[in-house]
Order: structure tokens, then C-alpha cells, then sequence
């Protein structure tokens, strides 16, 4: 039951009022929020003033779960229960897991190769969408608790390189942690945001952000507070991980030349010299040799020296690696290296000197380092929140961000057709003609993929759509229109119509990776526990809260704008509307999201006469400011 | 809404236009629809910002490219400049395209990154002296027979250049 709000006098709850809104970094080693507060982008800490929330989560028994500093402290003690770097997993099957035997999870093994991969815990079989949703759930409350109230919404970051199926995922997390989604942004682009505006930065940009587990670099054009991304590329499988995992393989081959009976690692073990591996990498940033000691579970004492001119020869491939797609990234973007007035880097594995040299090397500058590496993402994300909702003041704040992977169709033979090529700004939308091949066929089979290789077997096979309900005609007469669009989040959607005909065919969707909306809607239930009422009552209200506000919204929009609607079009959105109002009264939530859905159709043509209005206002140069509402 | 894609951002529709104003009425236009503009809007909203957001990427896309730019104008005009019944090409500039092919695929053979820009560099040169021929033919004299030739030599420029683009991007790992 809602309390009552009092506010003291002047300080009414005006419509203006400030809205909750969040960034968070969603990371593969550490996790964060931030929000802007009186202007200020902040990054939030928990109670003990920790800025950083490992991305680990411990399950324990009991239905307990852990999530970060506390679970990272316990990963070597409790390795199969305890999963870090989650994020590399989203979306990903367990072949995709190049280096599984080096994990101390127990993977499930399914005989389907494109089955989302499993993790066996005490708690039983979890997804990384479900690992994942546990730390998006603690900086929720997080977040909650320092600023005293109910989010908005959340604008959640991912690698620029990231694909449909890691992208759905993300989302899909988000879902299950109760947090209503705004916008996935890329992480480079964030990185931009934030120091582009806190630097007043005018011109072309790059952003090298090697985090984690993810390598994105993306260039940008930065203007009169518009941030265009040009190109972006990377690979979403390369990261600070990759460096320890080097110094690991190192230390085993240590060990080997002094024991001659060495036996495989225990988990435990495994855990422990990954730990290791992992301060040893991060001490060498500012020092000249790191010492690796500790004790194996069979007794084996490891004491090896590192220094950082080694350190340096084995992981010069991996640096080298983030070059190729850089010079991708330039070339798609067409620019020289004068062109570029800088470069920021960005993530905690830009720390690493060997890295900033290379880059440096590269672009023939030196990078730009007057931020905090691992807030800058959280910050730009936190600064678009902010402004998605609406509180910013100046709406100068424009992102155009692009698609990074090609998406294509099978044709004859496993070839692929591209249709959407990569680097095409958002959204973006591509139609399709295609006919049938025999007589009264009413169905077919699209196979959509996402990759830049001229093989289906060699991209990654995104969902299969079926199109039922085609009108049955002679082979070839049909002429069916499919349309991929690709949204502001970099997730497609697919509708067709028969073109001769007129009838909109129907479009059933496979995801080749990701989960059902059973899955998700059973995970979201288990969630919610047994409380069936709960659910009711709280879909009741989220249905009354979206009925309020599309009435609002469509009021103030007849009020501001009724020249634009024909008398008989007023008269349809009047009758939805007080429909709407009637149900509403009601406690069928099922109805009243119908009766929503009822008056957006019927508005469907006004907003898009608004839209014409506000668009050709704009270029006569007349700033009506039509649409804030 | 079937204004033409020159309409939609204010401009004369011709070859010459100011890459300029085309490019600030594009944000302008993008201030207004972007879908960020309506994350908290009705859905109804939502799609019709969705929409059009998609349609002035499309435009400024087609818009912003020459050869694009050149086949859309002779589209108005109710010219195709690609169709499978008129492909004939002057016989010195397939040559040209077959030399310039060659050369591509002798520069991935021995892996020689360099010579392919020069190649670019090359074609660059190349479709400027097209685009320059075009701002006369289609701006100014309105010889829409001799700019469809030019057009599609254009095209086909850009063809080649894409797959020299593609080249690189195989042996540079």
C-alpha cells in the first residue's frame, strides 16, 4: 500500500521531479552503478565504501547467495560453487569455450553444441543470464538504499563487440533482476560520454577499452554534445583474463621442470594459481619482477620470480591481437592516423604498460589516461540514463551508435547474403523479397547469421524464422517482404507481409542461442518463489502504472497537437481512452494491457503526424520543443 | 509519408549538394526521432521514432555515398542505372577493372598490404574525376543518358573498392 506523500510547502512533488535512473557496468572481473545527482555523475559504493563489485557469485547452501568481495574471497576454498567472469559465457554454448579444461566449473555437457551452456552448483543447474542477474540484483538494492527510492530504469553497458545472442542475454538478466531496461549502450561509446563531455572533447576519437574478458575499440566523432560512432570492432573473447591466464600456463610449466610427478590441478589449485596469476600480472604494472608463492594442495611449494620483461614476451601476442581489429576499425571509418585527436583508454587491462605502448606505438600519441579506467563506462553510462529519462535539462545529448557484426542470410549452397552490413548506424532496417518454390506453400524457413565470413558454417547462426500463413498461391507468385530490423540496443526483429495479397504473414522465431520465454518466464516464477499472489498483484500494478501513463501521454498530445488528427481519428482515440479508463478500474491485468495495446494502435498514425511535425519544425530551424512531454 | 530522401533533410535534389547541411539536418533530424528521444513514450511513439529514425539512416546513407547519391537522383527521373538488361560497358573501362582486379589478387597472393592502398588510392583519384563529370551532367546540362554511364562506372568503382577493403582485411590477421 502506497504511503501518502507529504511534501513541505515549495517543495511539492512537481512534475519535474527528479527521476531515479542508473548506469551500471555490468563486468566481467568488477561490477558497478553510478547515477548523476545534482548534476554530478557519482559512481555509488556499498557500506563498506567499495566502489567495485567483483563479479563473483558463491552459492551456498541453504538458497544462500554470495556476491562480490565476499565470494571472490572464497573462490579458491569453494571453486565450483563460486563463478567469476560470468560474462564470458552470456549467450555462449560450451563449445564456444575454447579453454574449458582451465575453468574450474562443472560445465554441463549436452549433446546439442548450440544448447546455452550450464553450470552445476550446490543450487542446483545455472545459467550465466542467472549468475549474472544476481549481481545486477545487488547493485540494485545498492542503488536503492543510496538513493531511497524505486529506479526508474537502468541503462546497463555491454562490449561494443558483443552479438545479438550476448546482447539478448544481457537483457534477459536484467529481466530476472526485476530492473526495467532503457537501453543497452556499448561500452565504448559510454567511455566516450563521459569524457567527452567532461572534457568539452571536439573531433574524431578513439576508444581502446580492453576490460576483463572483452577487447572493443571504437572510433567516434564527437560534436555539439552528438557522439556518431564511425566504426567499431574487437573480440569479444579477449581480455585482462587472457593475461593471467598466460602468467598461469607459465607457472604450471615451472613447476613442471622441478616436479616430475605433476598431476593434473585440483580445482582448488587451479583457482589458487589463477588468483595468483592474476596480482602477479597487476604488481608488474608498476614494478620490475613479481615474486608467485603459495602452497598446492598435494604439498608442493610453487616460489617463481616473474619479471616484467617476461611478462612482456608472453603476452605480446595477445597485445598484438588488439591491433588487427584497430586497423579494421580505422579503415571502415576511413580515416588516417592524423586524423584522430585522440585516443582513451578505457577498462582495468589499459593498465598494463606493455599495452599503453603499443597503442601509443600505434596511433603515434600518447593515450589519454586523465581517467579512471574502470569508472569511465559506468559514468557515461549513468550521464545517458540520466538523460534517457529525461532530467537533463539541455536535451543536447544525441548518441548514434552502430551495429558491429554483419547480419546475412543463408542462400543456396551455405553461402551467406549480407543484408545489414556492420558499422550501419542504429536502428537500421533492411526488406527483403522472397517467393515461394512450390505450389500453395504457406510456410518458410529464413536462417539469419551474424559474422563477417562468406560461409554460414563459418558465421554464427543467429535464429531461424519461420513465416507461417503465407496465402497459398502458384510456386513463384508470392512475393513475400521480410523486414530485419535492428533496434537502438543492436537486437533485430523480424516482420514479414505478403506483398500481392497484403496479409502479414506469421513470424516464429528460434533463437539459435538464448533462452525461451518459457525458460525466462519460469526462471522469473522460481524467482518470485511460491507467492503466485505476489506476481498478480504486482503485474496488476505494472499494467495500472502503463495504463496512467499512455493516458497522460495521449491526452497532452490531443490537447497540443488535435490539428493533426482527422475528426473520426479523435473520435477512435477518445473511445480507447475512456475504454481504457473503464478497465482499468478493474483488477484483469490481462485486459487492461489489451486495452493499452488498443489505444497505442489507434494512435499509431497520430504520433507518426507528430513526429512529421516536430521533424520539419527542427529543420526550419523553430525549436518548439513539441515533444517534451 | 513519401517525401523523397532529399525532401526529408531540406535539400535541392541534386548531385552537387553541401555534404555540410546534409550532414547537420541529418542530426537534426536524429535530435528529434532517435529512439533515446522516447525511451519513457507510449509504444506507439516508440515504433513511430523507431521508423523514422531507420528511414533518415537510410537517407543520409544513400545520400551521403556519390555513386548512391548519382543512381537515387536517376531513380527521381525513373532511371535505373543497374539492371540486368542494360549492362553494357565501355570495353577500355573493363579492362581497367580487370587490371585493376589482377592487381588485387596479386597483392593478396604475396600478402603486400601496401600495394593494395596504392591500388585504392588509385581508384580514388579515379572516381573523383567521375563525380566531377557527374555535378555537370546531372546538375547543370541534365544528360541523364551520359550520367547513368557515369553512374554506373561509379558503382562499379565502389564495387571494386569494397572487395580491395575486403582484401586487406584477409591478410592483415
Amino acid at each position: 500500500m502506497a504511503l501518502l506523500q507529504i511534501s513541505e510547502p515549495g517543495m511539492s512533488a512537481a512534475p519535474h521531479q527528479h527521476k531515479l535512473a542508473v548506469g551500471i557496468d555490468l563486468g566481467t572481473t568488477n561490477s558497478l552503478v553510478a547515477t548523476v545527482k545534482s548534476g554530478m555523475a557519482t559512481v555509488l559504493q556499498d557500506e563498506q565504501g567499495h566502489a567495485l563489485l567483483p563479479s563473483v557469485v558463491r552459492y551456498m547452501p541453504e538458497d544462500e547467495v554470495v556476491v562480490g568481495h565476499e565470494a571472490q574471497a572464497q573462490q579458491s576454498a569453494d571453486p565450483v560453487n563460486t563463478i567469476a567472469s560470468a560474462k564470458r559465457f552470456m549467450g555462449r554454448s560450451l563449445k564456444d569455450i575454447a579453454d574449458r579444461a582451465h575453468i574450474p566449473y562443472n560445465f554441463v555437457d549436452s549433446s546439442d553444441s548450440t544448447k546455452l551452456l550450464q553450470i552445476q552448483t550446490r543450487a542446483g543447474l545455472k545459467t550465466p543470464v542467472e549468475i549474472s542477474a544476481e549481481i545486477l540484483k545487488t547493485l540494485k538494492a545498492r542503488a536503492e538504499k543510496s538513493l531511497g527510492g524505486d529506479l526508474m530504469g537502468v541503462v546497463i553497458t555491454v562490449p561494443a563487440y558483443f552479438d545479438d545472442a550476448q546482447r539478448q542475454a544481457t537483457k534477459d538478466a536484467a529481466r530476472l533482476a526485476g530492473l526495467n531496461v532503457l537501453r543497452l549502450l556499448n561500452e565504448p561509446t559510454a567511455a566516450a560520454v563521459a569524457y567527452g563531455l567532461d572534457n568539452a572533447a571536439e573531433g574524431t576519437f578513439v576508444i581502446y577499452d580492453l576490460g576483463g574478458g572483452t577487447f572493443d575499440v571504437s572510433i567516434l566523432k564527437l560534436s555539439k554534445g552528438v557522439f556518431e560512432v564511425l566504426a567499431t570492432n574487437g573480440d569479444s573473447a579477449l581480455g585482462g583474463d587472457d593475461f593471467d591466464h598466460r602468467i598461469y600456463c607459465w607457472v604450471l610449466d615451472k613447476i613442471r621442470e622441478v616436479t616430475s610427478n605433476f598431476n593434473p590441478l585440483s580445482e582448488n589449485d587451479t583457482r589458487l594459481l589463477l588468483t595468483k596469476a592474476r596480482q602477479a600480472k597487476e604488481w608488474l604494472t608498476d614494478n620490475h619482477e613479481a615474486q608467485i608463492v603459495c602452497r598446492l594442495s598435494n604439498g608442493t611449494l610453487v616460489d617463481v620470480t616473474l619479471t616484467a620483461t617476461q611478462f612482456v614476451e608472453l603476452t605480446q601476442q595477445l597485445v598484438i591481437k588488439t591491433l588487427a581489429p584497430t586497423r579494421k576499425a580505422m579503415r571502415d571509418a576511413k580515416l588516417t592516423l592524423e586524423d584522430i585527436k585522440g585516443v582513451v583508454l578505457v577498462g582495468g587491462a589499459t593498465r598494463m604498460p606493455q599495452v599503453r605502448h603499443a597503442v601509443e606505438e600505434y596511433f603515434k600519441q600518447t593515450p589519454l589516461t586523465n581517467l579512471d579506467p574502470d569508472k569511465v563506462v559506468a559514468i557515461g553510462a549513468a550521464i545517458q540514463a540520466n538523460a534517457l529519462v529525461g532530467n537533463r535539462s539541455e536535451d543536447d545529448l544525441l548518441l548514434l551508435d552502430v551495429t558491429p557484426l554483419s547480419l546475412g542470410l543463408e542462400t543456396m549452397g551455405g553461402l551467406v547474403e549480407r543484408i545489414i552490413p556492420r558499422n550501419s548506424t542504429l536502428p537500421v532496417a533492411r526488406a527483403q523479397d522472397f517467393t515461394t518454390y512450390k505450389d500453395g506453400q504457406t510456410a518458410m524457413s529464413i536462417q539469419v547469421v551474424q559474422g563477417e565470413r562468406e560461409l554460414v558454417a563459418d558465421c554464427r547462426s543467429l535464429a531461424h524464422f519461420e513465416l507461417r500463413g503465407i496465402p497459398p498461391m502458384a510456386a513463384g507468385a508470392a512475393r513475400i517482404r521480410v523486414t530485419f530490423q535492428v533496434d537502438a540496443d543492436g537486437l533485430l526483429s523480424v516482420s514479414a507481409r505478403e506483398q500481392t495479397k497484403g496479409v502479414e504473414a506469421h513470424v516464429v522465431v528460434k533463437p539459435s542461442y538464448g533462452l525461451s520465454e518459457d525458460e525466462i518466464t519460469h526462471m522469473l516464477k522460481s524467482s518470485f518463489g511460491s507467492a503466485e499472489a505476489d506476481k498478480t498483484a504486482r503485474m496488476l500494478a505494472e499494467a495500472r502504472v502503463s495504463a496512467g501513463a499512455i493516458i497522460n501521454s495521449v491526452t497532452l498530445a490531443l490537447a497540443a497537437d488535435s490539428h493533426l488528427v482527422s475528426e473520426k481519428e479523435k473520435e477512435t482515440i477518445e473511445t480507447e481512452i475512456q475504454n481504457l479508463q473503464t478497465v482499468t478500474q478493474t483488477d484483469d491485468a490481462t485486459a487492461i494491457n489489451k486495452a493499452v495495446d488498443a489505444l497505442n494502435h489507434a494512435t499509431e498514425e497520430f504520433a507518426a503526424a507528430r513526429m512529421n511535425a516536430s521533424v520539419s519544425h527542427a529543420l526550419s530551424g523553430k525549436n518548439l520543443n513539441m515533444l517534451d512531454m | 509519408m513519401s517525401l523523397n530522401y532529399f525532401e526529408l533533410f531540406g535539400l535541392k535534389p541534386i548531385f552537387n549538394i553541401e555534404l555540410a547541411t546534409l550532414e547537420s539536418n541529418f542530426r537534426k533530424i536524429q535530435s528529434e526521432s532517435h529512439p533515446d528521444r522516447f525511451v519513457t513514450a507510449s509504444a506507439a511513439e516508440k515504433l513511430s521514432a523507431m521508423q523514422r529514425a531507420t528511414l533518415a539512416n537510410e537517407a543520409y546513407l544513400c545520400l551521403k555515398s556519390p555513386a548512391n547519391r548519382a543512381k537515387y537522383l536517376l531513380e527521381l527521373q525513373g532511371i535505373t542505372a543497374i539492371s540486368e538488361t542494360n549492362t553494357a560497358m565501355p570495353i577500355d573501362f573493363l579492362m581497367q577493372q580487370m587490371e585493376w582486379r589482377e592487381a588485387t589478387e596479386d597483392a593478396v597472393t604475396t600478402k603486400d598490404i601496401r600495394a593494395l592502398d596504392n591500388l585504392l588510392n588509385e581508384i580514388r583519384v579515379e572516381a573523383k574525376g567521375l563525380q566531377e563529370s557527374l555535378v555537370s551532367l546531372l546538375d547543370v546540362q541534365k544528360d541523364y543518358s551520359a550520367a547513368t554511364d557515369d553512374t554506373r562506372k561509379l558503382i562499379f568503382i565502389d564495387k571494386v573498392s569494397e572487395d580491395i577493403h575486403r582484401a586487406i582485411e584477409q591478410i592483415d590477421i
